[in-house]
């Protein structure tokens, strides 16, 4: 669900690689091959690579959090399923995305315990809470719209197993859109309440919406590196942009007002201005001090403290057979 | 409510109940995989009571709805078993819940499917493959857990101790489910035969037999169910009227 760098400084190329290898790998990113597992690949491409692929995984597990939050007290049965449905295939996200990771020499428990330890980072969209129903709503439409443009070029991205993974995911992701943004038109179509409701939640999300593409170009070190080879395919300010510009309308279909007063379309350059976004807030929410990164970090630790004793009982089984089926051959 | 509405409602409630408490694991389960598997059994679960709920709607007399059924209910209209209302406590009496329960919908439904009722049957004929898989997950945990370590033993005998005293009802017949002509008091042998040897299996003992805890179709439950329905009703009791 995450696709931007969210460590926010520049990375060190500290490996002198060979260069006729480096000058045969950029040539072949350059002619947009993908690379493959086996291949070779320069350390910082590796490193990059872990990073930004743990970090989309481990915000596809925390952005289960958010959303399961409203599972049990879902309207009506049709919509139980459905966001039950969208939790799942989130999970699903994060099992292929830790499986393109590992092919690149990492573990998933090595990749959750940074995610722990609070080494590795995650959206910081997730880290806002969910309040009403309409959350849900403005989750599926702003939170999954903003990913979903962050992804599309990412089908296209160098790496094999990430960019194969990512068809898979837009596919999914562009159901988990809709579903949101027909949760915002019933509501916006119902009772003074259930419109409240709505507005209510486009104002809290709307924001933490476009802090998902990170920040702006020129505070963004890794950008350039990353769009050489391929593993960025647009910059954060682009995809902002298109995203101001295809989700205004959708509001404004549906009744809902856009919360920024600098909003405006701009006839000639064909797009909307927008006003600043409060940059120091993301930078805080990076730090880990949104207003529940304390309740998601717990929620997952306790799952996998808790959890820790059916895992070790499922890795003796598992050896209590293999070891059987040894001595029986 | 006649006996052949009340019998679907029954089933709808069996499946909606049991649900609710499998997808509050979601996005917490010990595993990513066991997240995902716990999901997908709620979300056949789900999709079950909002068929069996709508046909007992329509035989009823087609004023309430599936939806209407699920959220406008209180404890004592609601029909199903004690065991399914059992919290989700650790995955232990999750599972062990799950094992003795699937078991037992497996077989039911696998009857059903052959039922002179074609609603029941159409239903029962998709769900059946389902719960198949339920009751095979489920089997298959109570294996790892009560051969895994001595840590997880012990807690899937305890949870097993637990939910023991809820699976009599499972099996007890009366008017509704002679009107619906399936015999579940002639599933218990066959269900027998699936516990103790996946139980076997696990090198764990059967529960020793105790006085079943009993009321669920009367609607008389356990404490529990009422958390329940406040949670999953709420927003249809606070905004009435109001369409999601």
């Amino acid at each position: 669900m995450y696709t931007t760098d969210l460590t926010g400084k520049k990375q060190a190329e500290t490996v002198a690689e060979d260069p006729k290898k480096l000058a045969a790998f950029e040539a072949r990113v350059a002619n947009d091959e993908f690379i493959e597992p086996k291949d070779w690949m320069p350390e910082a491409y590796r490193k990059t690579l872990i990073r930004q692929i743990s970090q989309h995984a481990h915000s596809e597990i925390v952005g289960m959090l958010p959303e399961g939050n409203w599972i049990t007290r879902a309207p009506n049965l049709r919509r139980k399923a459905i966001l039950i449905a969208k939790v799942q295939d989130e999970g699903g996200h994060g099992l292929y995305l830790y499986s393109a990771a590992e092919t690149l020499g990492i573990s998933r428990d090595e990749m959750t315990e940074a995610l722990h330890a609070g080494k590795a980072k995650y959206s910081t969209i997730f880290n806002y809470p969910t309040l009403t129903w309409a959350d849900i709503g403005a989750i599926g439409w702003l939170v999954d719209g903003a990913a979903i443009m962050n992804q599309v070029p990412l089908q296209r991205t160098s790496y094999g197993p990430y960019a194969r993974a990512m068809v898979r995911i837009c596919k999914e992701e562009s159901f988990h859109q809709r579903q949101g943004y027909e949760i915002m038109m019933a509501m916006m179509a119902g009772t003074p309440d259930q419109q409240r409701m709505a507005q209510d939640a486009m104002n809290r999300w709307w924001w933490p919406a476009l802090m998902m593409f990170g920040p702006p170009d020129d505070r963004s070190p890794n950008t350039e590196q990353s769009l050489r080879w391929r593993i960025k395919r647009e910059t954060n300010d682009e995809l902002r942009q298109k995203f101001v510009d295809i989700t205004t309308p959708q509001a404004e279909a549906i009744g809902l007002k856009v919360p920024d007063p600098a909003l405006k379309w701009n006839a000639k350059r064909g797009s909307y201005d927008f006003g600043e976004v409060d940059w120091e807030e993301f930078y805080a929410v990076v730090r880990g001090e949104g207003p529940v990164a304390k309740e998601r970090m717990q929620a997952r630790v306790n799952a996998w403290e808790d959890g820790a004793w059916v895992r070790d009982a499922a890795r003796a089984h598992a050896e209590k057979r293999a070891s059987a089926k040894v001595a029986a051959e | 409510m006649d006996a052949l509405a009340t019998s679907a409602l029954r089933l709808g409630d069996d499946s909606l109940v049991l649900g609710q408490r499998l997808s509050e694991w979601c996005g917490h389960a010990p595993a990513l995989e066991i997240d995902l598997s716990l999901a997908n059994c709620a979300l056949d679960l789900i999709g079950q009571a909002t068929h069996f709920l709508g046909l007992a709607g329509e035989l009823e007399g087609k004023v309430r709805d599936a939806d209407t059924l699920a959220y406008r209910r209180d404890v004592m209209d609601f029909t199903n078993c004690l065991l399914v209302e059992q919290q989700n406590g650790d995955f232990a009496h999750t599972i062990a819940r799950q094992f003795l329960f699937s078991n037992y919908q497996e077989l039911l439904f696998a009857g059903l499917t052959a039922s002179k009722h074609a609603r029941f049957a159409e239903i029962a004929a998709k769900a059946v493959k389902e719960v198949a898989y339920h009751a095979k997950l489920a089997s298959d945990w109570v294996v790892r857990l009560g051969d895994g370590t001595d840590e997880s033993r012990t807690r899937m005998i305890a949870a097993l101790d637990w939910m023991w005293r809820f699976s009599d009802e499972l099996f007890v017949m009366d008017e509704v489910d002679a009107a619906l002509g399936i015999d579940k008091a002639a599933l218990r042998p066959a269900w027998d035969r699936r516990i103790d040897a996946a139980l076997a299996e696990a090198a764990l003992e059967r529960p020793s037999p105790r006085r079943g805890v009993m009321g669920g179709r009367a609607g008389h439950h356990s404490e529990q169910l009422g958390h329940l329905l406040s949670e999953m009703q709420f927003l249809q009791r606070s905004y009435p009227g109001a369409t999601w």
